[in-house]
């Protein structure tokens, strides 16, 4: 099967001359059972359309940039594979719920913003010298919080979100799930900072555990988990009597 | 005009740029800092390192030992002074990593817990799971977001240095979202700006590893120092180059040959599996060539095997490496052993910099990949880039905000006309040019494919003659490059053009170095001189730019402290 080729459908756009986004079509060879949609893309801008934009990077799914809609659902194209695809056709898009830039390439300065206002750093109310060595902490401790310390930033869990897609102001789950990752670290004490960002922000009520974020994960977090945990904080921290009410 | 103006400008954000603007602000409150990366800072590709960081702190190690086990794995090219430095602030950075919340794997008792890694003699690689690099960026990317003297530019792209002078005194920068051109002055220029794997076309790194720091200070007239020095990690993925780590081999995992034999006994007898990576990696070419490697798609491969382990280990030391198999090769490594082949994956050479991260010119410093402090030599063993970005972008952080501290700044006229002659030229060669009929994809791509062929893990005189004569042809046709996209908005095209002509001058002086060693050494294995040569080569190459594509060569002697050049077996 040399000569077997998939179609790509990818969207254009470009704000200096288009109004709105276009599908445009190319004929990409499949030769190997191995490639990915993210392989496509490059065949099409080194050898038919040097214009098409999109970002990448480590094409081995950690990096977290090709996150796209591969036929309406979030993936990152180095891990969406066209054997999966064809010998129908793969409609590229750029991710739901985010301003356009061009192209496959959407504007994520939001979630940069909304990743710095929950803190995600380690917050402790007295800092160990570095000459009293490493913050004791078990392997059962990091099982708390391994999984949101996992997310990759990809946004592909906003994409698939209904609550964001209808308010920006959302924190989100991505950025729930990295609040959670330092809650719930051992040699973090930074809780009370974080939970008014958090639990107070717009939305995280209306979610909803629709769940979409998690399914969509190619990391295997749990973002849902952590709004619905944080929710349960938020609550427990007004019902008990002693709960810190600054 | 009106310019960016900072103490200190870090260009690149993974692990070193984002210590040295951490350190550079803890030295110094005062100081401002920008940070300028042509990806968000955590896309960068620190993020695929996975088995680990080394550092001598157990009470079973010392800095003796992790110094000789660099300096011997180096192939006797480190600096001494400086691997003796390193080894002592290696375990301290460990710490700060921790104290910035890097989920470190554990002991028992809760401290941090350390493996096996290739050329080490004891064990001494800290790590997170199979995915330590992730955990190290996310982790002091996230830390940095703490600290409002470091200001960020993400996704733009530097272009040009700014010397006035002799003096680094800032960056002309393209922002890729809009297309504008802006002057960002300092009184102090950090280089972090990672590797340049992408010259190869099979590489583990990530499409933004293309020697831009490299290019961009080999062309203001700083030195690239032993460039010759390419690294090939022995277990890539046939067909995609995705790195399985050598912690796979620190756990236990064997190496076989289509014989179902564990071959590295005829090479490395007393490490096996635990050899260091320029020496597996020509094992395993010599093996292949002798018929004893598998066949398949994509060439010659081996077998890396861990199911011996068993499930439980695999899970929870390598689990990334299950996913990576599963999803790109479609095995289960606890029932299937792993297609592996060397591949490029380090480059030992970088910008010409002291231990301070100081490089020839006032002003500009280097750390990380794009930097040679001399700490890796010949050959780098594996968990040891981890910290030296750690310790060496903070010594560079740290001496780039002394220096700003008495600095002057940049003077407005000259920045302006260099802004201007930058983006004109930017702007003529590409944007705006008339005719051309090259592609920037096959010149990439056939320079990729000559540089696998030339300079891969054996190299000879004609192979390299030959790749040097190439890639003036293929200069040649870049001249000649037309872009589809002008566009200003996103425009990648551009970019991709502008690492292309980066990527064409640093793979020259990988070729031209090399050429001129004639002898074998670390990673440059040269099949016409098979031997080291301390008389004539135990030094630096160190390669200046010049009106044509062949640098002009010095060589300057290795720093020798207390260990004497011995033969290198293991």
């Amino acid at each position: 099967m040399a000569d077997k080729t998939i179609t790509v459908r990818a969207a254009r756009f470009d704000p200096e001359h288009d109004k709105e986004p276009r599908l445009q079509s190319y004929e990409v060879p499949f030769y190997d059972e191995s490639m990915v949609v993210l392989d496509a893309l490059n065949h099409i801008k080194n050898h038919i359309d040097g214009s098409l934009s999109y970002r990448w990077s480590c094409r081995m799914g950690i990096c977290g940039s090709c996150g796209m809609m591969v036929n309406g659902t979030p993936k990152l194209t180095c891990n969406a594979f066209l054997r999966d695809y064809w010998p129908r056709p793969v409609v590229v898009q750029p991710l739901n719920n985010f301003p356009l830039i061009r192209d496959l390439v959407i504007d994520m300065d939001d979630f940069m913003h909304k990743l710095k206002s929950i803190k995600p750093w380690i917050i402790r109310k007295q800092e160990l010298p570095l000459g009293a060595g490493e913050h004791r902490q078990t392997n059962e401790q990091i099982d708390d919080f391994r999984q949101f310390s996992e997310c990759i930033n990809c946004m592909l869990c906003y994409a698939a979100c209904p609550i964001y897609g209808l308010n920006e102001e959302f924190l989100g789950p991505a950025a729930t799930a990295l609040a959670r990752r330092y809650n719930l670290d051992s040699r973090d004490e930074g809780l009370k900072d974080r939970l008014p960002v958090v639990a107070e922000a717009e939305g995280i009520w209306e979610c909803s555990f629709v769940g979409e974020c998690s399914v969509v994960c190619p990391k295997g977090v749990d973002p849902a988990k952590a709004i619905q945990q944080t929710k349960l904080d938020t609550t427990m921290r007004f019902v008990l009597p002693y709960g810190n009410r600054e | 005009m009106d310019f960016e103006s900072y103490d200190v400008l870090v260009v690149g954000g993974g692990l070193a740029g984002i210590r040295a603007a951490i350190a550079a602000v803890e030295a110094n409150p005062n100081v401002r800092v920008g940070m300028v990366s042509k990806v968000y800072p955590m896309r960068s590709h620190t993020v695929s390192a996975e088995g680990g960081a080394a550092a001598a702190l157990g009470p079973g190690d010392s800095f003796e030992t992790h110094a000789f086990d660099t300096i011997k794995g180096s192939d006797y090219l480190a600096d001494q002074d400086v691997v003796e430095a390193f080894v002592r602030e290696a375990p301290v950075e460990i710490i700060q990593m921790e104290h910035w919340g890097c989920p470190w794997s554990r002991n028992p008792d809760g401290t941090i817990a350390v493996r096996p890694f290739g050329g080490m003699s004891t064990w001494r690689t800290c790590f997170a799971a199979d995915k330590t690099g992730f955990h190290m960026l996310h982790a002091v990317f996230q830390t940095s977001l703490k600290y409002p003297q470091i200001i960020r530019h993400d996704e733009a792209f530097v272009t040009k240095l700014l010397i006035e002078d002799s003096r680094c005194v800032g960056v002309v920068a393209l922002d890729i979202k809009t297309g504008r051109f802006d002057a960002i002055t300092a009184k102090s220029v950090i280089l972090a700006t990672g590797g340049v794997g992408r010259v190869y076309a099979f590489t583990t790194n990530g499409n933004i590893c293309t020697g831009d720091g490299m290019a961009l200070a080999y062309r203001a007239g700083a030195g690239l120092k032993d460039m010759e020095m390419v690294q090939f990690h022995p277990t890539g993925l046939p067909f995609t180059g995705i790195l399985i780590t050598e912690a796979v081999r620190g756990e236990g995992g064997y190496l076989l040959n289509k014989d179902g034999e564990r071959f590295l006994k005829r090479y490395v007898p007393n490490k096996m599996e635990l050899g260091p990576r320029d020496i597996i990696s020509r094992a395993m070419v010599t093996e292949f060539e002798e018929g004893r490697g598998f066949e398949g798609p994509h060439g010659k491969y081996m077998h890396l095997d861990v199911r011996h382990l068993g499930e439980k280990v695999i899970d929870r030391k390598l689990p990334f490496m299950r996913e990576l198999g599963r999803e790109y090769v479609g095995i289960d490594i606890v029932k299937e052993p792993i297609p592996v082949r060397p591949v490029q994956h380090y480059e030992m050479g970088g910008v010409d910099a002291n231990i301070s991260g100081e490089t020839e010119i006032l002003g500009l410093y280097a750390a990380g990949e794009c930097a040679n402090v001399g700490l890796n030599g010949g050959n780098r063993l594996g968990s040891n880039s981890l910290p030296e970005c750690l310790v060496f972008g903070a010594a560079a952080g740290r001496a780039a905000a002394h220096y700003a501290a008495t600095a002057k700044p940049a003077t407005a006229n000259p920045v302006d006309a260099m802004l201007w002659d930058e983006a004109r030229r930017v702007e003529s060669d590409y944007l705006e040019k008339k005719g051309g009929n090259e592609r920037i994809g096959p010149i990439r791509e056939e320079m990729q494919h000559e540089m696998d062929a030339g300079a891969g893990v054996f190299r000879n005189k004609e192979g390299l003659s030959r790749l040097a004569r190439n890639l003036g042809g293929l200069r040649e046709r870049f001249e000649k490059v037309k872009v589809d996209d002008t566009s200003r908005t996103f425009n990648t095209e551009i970019i991709a053009a502008l690492e292309l002509d980066f990527m064409l001058e640093v793979a020259s002086v990988i070729v031209f170095s090399g050429l001129a060693r004639e002898e074998s050494r670390g990673a440059h294995a040269r099949r016409d001189f098979p031997e080291r040569d301390d008389e004539h080569f135990l030094k630096h190459t160190v390669a200046y730019h010049t009106n044509t594509l062949a640098p002009r060569l010095e060589y300057r002697d290795v720093h020798i402290t207390e260990y004497q050049p011995q033969a290198r077996s293991y």
